[in-house]
């Protein structure tokens, strides 16, 4: 299938494709990013592995959802560099459009398409922007809505589903993309408490396949259950760069350790 | 300074408490409402526009000729059924409107996705173009079409009018278009970037099948606007429903006639599309 792909502009790779599993697949370099006078990201550099799961967490307004909504470019950063897959984030719309091709992307408040069946949500994309034909589309989706136990659904609205199922649909039609990145923005914020574990099951399968994830969110247990790097963030800066046990038990910094006793008081 | 809630409230006038006049009104409200009221009122008024012409016309001396009207909605002679001129003006409004109402409909989604571009130019381009059509009579518009333009492209009357009222309501249809459009919330157009899809894919596939839902029962309408402002282009004489009326009371005299005959026939068909309208709007909501 890579094969039928359109071709696109990519940027010099240099060594990187000589390099394997650790080759980095997002770089995100000296980024700001300012909302008129205020500035919501400030000088922010991550570098994001293929198969890496990241966690981001931090107080609300520290700039955690923009960040990642500059891997995907649903937000223009005002300096800096931001490279996916080696393809650097500009104007250029073909490139954009390559990284959105390559980058899966799961809301707070799912965003499915209400005028659509479920089947149809999934298959919109792989038939218009990946240009599948329509039965390879439908079997790829049956696939993933089973991957997300939810194969019974395949002909309801998004409206006659629970907040759960809907968002298993959003992550199941990101999938239906085949992409190699997976960004979830608060994906379980906006559910009811019973229905938050369907989705972080769903999730920690996911990151078990080896899918490259960054995930904003405030689920700690998914967290310590499946990032390799937590990342903290405060006011548009990153705070803290760690793996799970160093950041749980040890974490540098006061601010860091203070919202960990916050969230995990209870 | 420190005055309690407690005489705060004792001080102020206590507005909730009803007097005997917005008793009164409200009781007088609740009555006017009922069905019965409604029809009882509606034939009331009925009852004295009829009698008021009736008698108007007999103090004037008219003749009431009712008995030929028929002939001039259809024919039935020796050779056969023909359509009356009525009738034939009747087709030409139809068709009148329906051109002018696709022009509209294709123009005006025009301007409204250029002034949604977000490129100044485009943008600048579609408000000027709004508020210039939309703060000019149609009746000047039609006669810079007719007379001004006309000439220039060699328009005949028929094209100038379509033309004419396209163009002044797809003003007021961009407008419906463009609040249909932002009426799709950004959650919707952030997906549908997320999938890779394009301005024009995410339009074509995500918000415009959504917006159709809040954009319809306006539009339709503009187009029951559309049709009775088509009556305008009698004064450039384009035959059509309300040219054929003039025309005929100009050698019949029977004006009442004519134009009660005209005015129901324009009730009739307006009213039909209204009566689409809310059928189309009944099975929207069923079906979301």
């Amino acid at each position: 299938m890579n094969a039928s792909r359109p071709g696109r502009a990519r940027v010099p790779r240099g060594l990187h494709r000589q390099l394997n599993e650790a080759t980095p697949i997002i770089e995100i370099r000296n980024v700001d990013k300012f909302f008129g006078n205020f500035q919501a990201l400030k000088n922010v550099s991550l570098t994001v592995r293929t198969g890496e799961r990241v966690v981001v967490c931090g107080p609300s307004g520290s700039g955690k959802s923009t960040l990642i909504r500059c891997v995907n470019r649903l937000e223009e950063h005002s300096a800096g560099q931001v490279f996916v897959d080696g393809i650097e984030l500009t104007d250029e719309t073909e490139n954009i459009k390559a990284v959105r091709m390559e980058v899966g992307m799961v809301f707070q408040q799912f965003n499915l398409f209400p005028h659509l069946t479920v089947l149809e949500n999934l298959t919109v994309g792989p038939i218009r922007v990946r240009k599948q034909s329509k039965a390879d589309a439908i079997r790829l989706a049956k696939m993933y809505l089973d991957r997300v136990h939810i194969p019974e659904q395949a002909e309801k609205y998004p409206a006659q589903l629970s907040g759960g199922q809907q968002q298993r649909v959003a992550i199941a039609r990101s999938l239906c993309m085949e992409p190699k990145i997976m960004l979830f923005d608060e994906p379980t914020s906006a559910l009811d408490p019973e229905m938050i574990n369907e989705v972080l099951e769903v999730m920690i399968e996911l990151a078990e396949s080896g899918m490259t994830m960054i995930c904003v969110t405030h689920e700690m247990g998914f967290a310590k259950k499946a990032a390799d790097t937590m990342v903290f963030m405060e006011g548009g800066e990153i705070i803290e760069t760690a793996p799970p046990k160093v950041f749980f038990e040890s974490p540098s910094s006061e601010r860091c350790r203070m919202f960990l006793d916050q969230i995990l008081e209870h | 300074m420190a005055a309690t809630p407690s005489s705060a409230a004792a001080r102020a006038p206590n507005f909730k408490e009803p007097g005997w006049a917005r008793t009164g009104y409200r009781a007088l409200k609740r009555h006017l409402r009922s069905a019965p009221a409604s029809i009882l009122i509606y034939i009331a008024v009925m009852y004295l526009v009829v009698y008021a012409s009736l008698t108007g016309a007999e103090a004037m001396g008219y003749n009431w000729q009712w008995y030929r009207i028929p002939d001039y909605l259809y024919q039935l002679t020796d050779d056969g059924f023909q359509w009356g001129e009525i009738s034939i003006g009747l087709v030409k409004t139809i068709t009148l409107s329906g051109q002018s109402f696709l022009f509209a409909v294709a123009a005006g989604l025009f301007v409204a996705l250029l002034r949604l571009s977000g490129l100044v130019v485009g943008t600048g381009v579609a408000v000027a173009y709004l508020e210039f059509v939309r703060n000019m009579p149609l009746l000047v518009l039609l006669y810079v079409f007719y007379y001004v333009l006309g000439p220039i492209f060699s328009l005949d009357r028929y094209t100038a009018s379509v033309l004419c009222l396209g163009v002044f309501h797809s003003a007021l249809l961009s407008e419906i278009f463009r609040a249909g459009i932002n009426a799709v919330g950004i959650g919707q157009w952030e997906a549908a970037k997320s999938v890779g899809m394009s301005k024009a894919q995410a339009y074509r596939y995500i918000i415009l099948p959504q917006s159709v839902k809040f954009m319809l029962p306006p539009v339709l309408g503009e187009a029951v606007h559309l049709i009775k402002s088509s009556a305008i282009v009698s004064v450039i004489a384009v035959a059509e429903l309300t040219t054929i009326g003039r025309d005929l009371i100009s050698y019949t005299y029977m004006s009442f006639e004519i134009w009660f005959t005209i005015a129901a026939v324009y009730l009739v068909v307006t009213l039909a599309l209204s009566v689409f309208v809310s059928l189309l709007e009944k099975r929207y909501e069923v079906s979301t």
